[in-house]
């Protein structure tokens, strides 16, 4: 072109604007065709999924925690309740910086070690938007000081629910046990929707074993949150059922009674009523507060209490295993009769030491030590039972022989499980050359025959077995089951009933009337207790060795450290003519059975009477 | 033949013999009223129920509608010629207004934006969206279209420097709507494909020192988040999925009006603003959207007829290019409320409830309007 002149052609430029136009309607028409088809993809292809997803976000299922039963002790007061509790909770999907968060709460509430462990292992296994508690009891103040925080602390929550609380704290810790805060070997094992909701769990005795029956059943509701998980209506509700209230055997007198007579001294007292089965006490001292455990007890407070000496979280009542020593010679009488190798009227003589033929070691009395000689020249049952001489049990033990011996005392109970409803009952030892076989590969050797008759050597039982079998003895063979459950929800329920003991009544009698003596005899090893007694009482002393003493030595109890004094035992029912109360007592290192036989009487007076005498 | 013929109305004596409407005389285009006026019922309508049933928001938009409908019809009673004449003076007044911010300007949420003249606040980089195209199309009018490399040059800088401070606010969303506004302008203008090519190319190849130099961690995260937002479900993914879930929710025929359960149970965020389009799709469903759509499909054909019929370069570079902004404001705040676009501060143009936006946006359509009516200007 040989020469471009510079103009504008306005018509020129309105034709390439007219081509851009068109074009730019057409990137147009693509641009918004392809929104189009995304909103089409959302609202008609992916319908569905955003529907349900919309209704998940709107509709949230809510578990509604029964309320857990009470329990109540016979005269209907009550031992466990719930009481209304602030919990300080956290919502992890609502909160910012969670390790932020918990460092600001723990300037406002005293947050334990145990609090965080509990709350980071609850945090694994909980749902999304699931408040998982941090905290538990708040106090007024601290509420006061979270509601003025609230508002920039957000996904903390605070709201009520009932917790377990104990009136009676110490009083019933081994009776009861205690609810403790679901752990999560136990989340593995309960019913995971069944406890949606719920944070605590029975974790000992009888809140361990009837945990069906008090927990009840979760009920649930539908509601309709906004994005802060607030609330707005209650779509659906399905209540909850409430756990059962049961009412036990216990009675809080007798208990009470017990607890103050033991003071503070180590040991457990067990009662029981022959006629029903019913346990009327179960004390092990030292106890503790149960109430620690509910919130979670802090490492401070357990580690004070595993480690103390004197094992307060030791349920001696039905974990401890004594030897029963002397408190096993009814039993033993019974099974002399029974077996028809003795009569009332047979009579062992008396030297103060008893020898096995051909063998020159003396198996002493121990009045030896006291009298320097034996109980009497000839001793009869009704004696050897009031005066427990050692030497006519040493000789019946002999003749019966530890294996028969064995069969006639495990109908008493002695050696199994009492089945008694609570957790971890021991069952003690009751030998036989089996047993020893089995557990020590040895063979029985006939010394230890006598020892076993007088509740020595290999004999162990729990308080709970001794109660049992003087229940037993008490009722002439009548057996059940002990049950610390009287009632489920009002509705009586009945100790389960084994086979009675099949024995002649002559020799209950001639068994009981050594018992009688035992406490209203003029010799009676608890002659004492018959002071100013309104009813007659049956007992039984005994006292367990410790350490091994050697042959000759001789027991000087004030030389002897407190923990390895002898501990005190005593077995006893009431009324003589017709029982309504068997007691089994111990006292560790209470040097002698002195130590536990006043403690029967405060029992015993405090069920007949009314009162401790 | 030109402007002789152009002067001859193309429906003959029935058009001339017409005496001018109440429209007419007050330059006003009533097919573009009509939409308008439609579109904001349709936005009230659903900013009702997005705003919680608040009577005072409707209210209170209601009263931007009302001062912004009044300042698109005093722009449309300006002829362009004066626009033109105002132009290079408001970009100045702008730029140095925009550099006024970075030095005293009043932040809001980490950013800002705002200049504060006697207790009244202001956002000039809004103003900036009108300003800029119309500088570029001031600059480019007198010239040889299509621009030589030289005005295409210039023209670049016109669009940059403004683009580039309203960037350093940050606010990514508006840089970006001036930038097109701007560049909307160099492409009506008829620049060659083979710039247009170019750019995109150049634009494609510096995405990654972009990505490493330029963008903020806040916008990678946008960038990510769109990508996959199951990955932050309950930080930045939790606007995605929250909005998705309102739209897909909504199905064909939606939940109906204030009963859409995401918005009204809060798990919609900015559920009357930015996000306004979630609670129209959950509650009026794929219809409502179809009519959202077309109400706006058919604005945009006005636009670009209102340009087609231009009489000079000025006006129809800025007719095309405030119609092509404003698709950009319907496409980038759709697309990024259901997912296909990072989430940038774009209101969905109109209907989100705010009143910076309308005004700029009804100042926009005044210009619109004063184009749409230059022919007859220059014919009486």
């Amino acid at each position: 072109m040989p020469q471009h002149i510079a103009l504008k052609d306005p018509h020129r430029e309105s034709r390439i604007y007219s081509a851009r136009t068109v074009a730019a309607v057409l990137a147009v028409a693509c641009a918004l065709g392809a929104v189009l088809a995304r909103y089409y993809s959302l609202q008609i292809t992916e319908y569905e999924t955003y529907r349900t997803q919309s209704e998940r976000n709107r509709v949230q299922l809510q578990p509604l925690p029964p309320k857990r039963g009470l329990i109540f002790d016979r005269n209907g007061i009550l031992l466990a309740d719930n009481t209304p509790s602030f919990i300080l909770s956290v919502v992890k999907e609502r909160v910012g910086d969670l390790d932020a968060t918990l460092a600001e709460l723990q300037t406002l509430v005293p947050i334990s070690e145990s609090d965080l462990e509990k709350f980071h292992e609850k945090l694994q296994r909980r749902r999304p938007y699931e408040a998982v508690p941090l905290h538990f009891r708040l106090t007024e103040e601290e509420r006061a000081r979270l509601a003025v925080n609230l508002y920039r602390l957000p996904g903390v929550v605070v709201d009520a629910q009932l917790l377990r609380h104990y009136p009676h704290g110490e009083l019933f810790s081994h009776a009861l046990g205690y609810v403790g805060r679901i752990n999560e070997r136990e989340a593995f094992e309960l019913d995971e929707s069944d406890y949606r909701g719920t944070f605590h769990v029975g974790k000992v005795g009888v809140e361990k074993y009837y945990e069906d029956m008090l927990h009840g059943d979760v009920g649930y509701q539908n509601v309709e949150t906004n994005a802060h998980g607030r609330v707005l209506r209650v779509l659906e509700r399905h209540d909850p059922n409430p756990g059962a209230d049961l009412t036990l055997h216990l009675d809080i007198r007798i208990q009470q009674a017990a607890f103050d007579a033991l003071g503070d001294r180590r040991g457990a007292v067990v009662a029981i009523d022959p006629r029903t089965g019913g346990v009327l006490a179960l004390v092990s001292t030292p106890g503790f507060d149960t109430n620690l455990f509910v919130n979670g007890i802090s490492t401070a407070d357990y580690s004070a209490l595993r480690d103390s000496l004197d094992v307060p979280l030791f349920n001696r009542a039905i974990q401890g295993q004594y030897p029963p020593g002397s408190t096993v010679k009814p039993f033993m009488g019974m099974a002399g009769l029974e077996s028809g190798l003795v009569t009332p009227e047979t009579t062992v003589p008396d030297p103060g030491w008893y020898r096995l033929p051909g063998d020159s070691r003396r198996y002493r009395d121990w009045i030896l030590r006291i009298r320097g000689t034996g109980h009497a020249p000839k001793v009869d049952l009704n004696m050897a039972i009031a005066e427990s001489c050692d030497i006519y049990f040493y000789d019946l033990a002999r003749r019966l022989t530890i294996d028969r011996m064995h069969d006639f005392l495990l109908p008493f109970g002695l050696g199994v499980r009492t089945g008694i409803d609570t957790t971890n009952e021991r069952r003690g030892v009751l030998p036989s050359t089996r047993w020893k076989r089995e557990a020590m590969a040895q063979a029985w050797y006939p010394g230890e025959t006598l020892s076993a008759g007088i509740g020595q050597g290999y004999m162990l039982a729990t308080p709970m077995q001794l109660a049992v079998a003087t229940s037993v003895m008490a009722s002439k063979g009548l057996r059940h089951t002990p049950r610390l459950l009287q009632a489920i929800d009002g509705q009586p329920v009945e100790a389960p009933l084994l086979e009675p003991i099949a024995a002649s009544e002559m020799n209950w009698q001639a068994v009981h009337e050594g018992m009688l003596e035992v406490v209203h005899g003029r010799r009676g090893t608890a002659k004492g207790l018959a002071k100013d007694i309104q009813y007659r009482m049956a007992g039984k002393t005994g006292t367990a060795q410790v350490i091994g003493i050697a042959q000759n030595a001789v027991y000087n109890e004030d030389e002897v450290a407190e923990r390895h004094r002898h501990h005190g035992l005593f077995i006893a029912f009431a009324p003589y003519e017709s029982p309504t109360i068997a007691v089994a007592i111990i006292v560790e290192n209470g040097g002698g059975s002195s130590a536990a036989s006043p403690i029967a009487r405060k029992v015993i007076d405090t069920w007949l009477l009314g009162e401790a005498s | 033949m030109g402007d002789y013929v152009r002067q001859m109305p193309h429906h003959g004596s029935a058009d001339l013999a017409r005496r001018p409407g109440l429209a007419d005389r007050f330059h006003i285009d009533l097919p573009l009223l009509l939409l308008l006026m439609a579109l904001t019922a349709y936005g009230l309508i659903v900013l009702y129920s997005a705003s919680g049933q608040s009577m005072g928001a409707v209210i209170r938009q209601a009263r931007y509608f009302v001062v912004a409908y009044g300042i698109m019809i005093l722009g449309a009673q300006l002829s362009l010629q004066r626009y033109m004449r105002w132009a290079p003076w408001l970009y100045l007044v702008g730029v140095a207004t925009l550099v006024a911010v970075m030095v005293a300007g009043v932040g809001a949420k980490g950013a800002q934006r705002w200049l504060a003249i006697g207790g009244f606040r202001f956002q000039p980089s809004e103003i900036m969206k009108l300003v800029v195209p119309m500088a570029v199309a001031w600059y480019l009018a007198d010239r040889i279209l299509p621009p030589s490399l030289k005005y295409v040059m210039v023209s670049l800088v016109l669009v940059g420097r403004p683009s580039a401070l309203i960037l350093q606010q940050p606010d990514l969303g508006t840089a970006l709507l001036i930038a097109a506004s701007g560049l909307f302008v160099l492409y009506l203008s008829g620049i060659g494909w083979s710039y247009i090519v170019g750019a995109i190319v150049v634009a494609a190849l510096s995405a990654w020192p972009a990505w490493l130099f330029v963008l903020k961690d806040y916008q990678k995260q946008r960038i990510l988040t769109m990508l996959d937002p199951e990955s932050d479900k309950l930080g930045a993914g939790w606007n995605i999925i929250q909005s998705k879930t309102a739209i897909g929710s909504g199905g064909w025929d939606g939940k109906g009006w204030l009963n859409g359960t995401q918005s009204h149970l809060d798990f919609l965020p900015e559920s009357h603003t930015d996000f306004i389009i979630a609670v129209l799709a959950e509650e009026f469903g794929l219809r409502g959207i179809l009519l959202l759509l077309a109400l706006y499909a058919l604005i945009l054909l006005r636009g670009f007829w209102i340009g087609m019929r231009a009489q000079t370069s000025f006006g129809r570079m800025m007719a095309g290019s405030l119609t092509l902004t404003f698709f950009v404001y319907i496409f980038v705040n759709m697309g990024m409320v259901a997912g296909l676009l990072p989430v940038v501060g774009v209101p969905l143009p109109l209907v989100s409830a705010g009143g910076t936006s309308i005004v700029t946006l009804m100042a926009g359509f005044g210009i619109l309007m004063a184009v749409s009516t230059e022919k007859r200007m220059v014919a009486h």
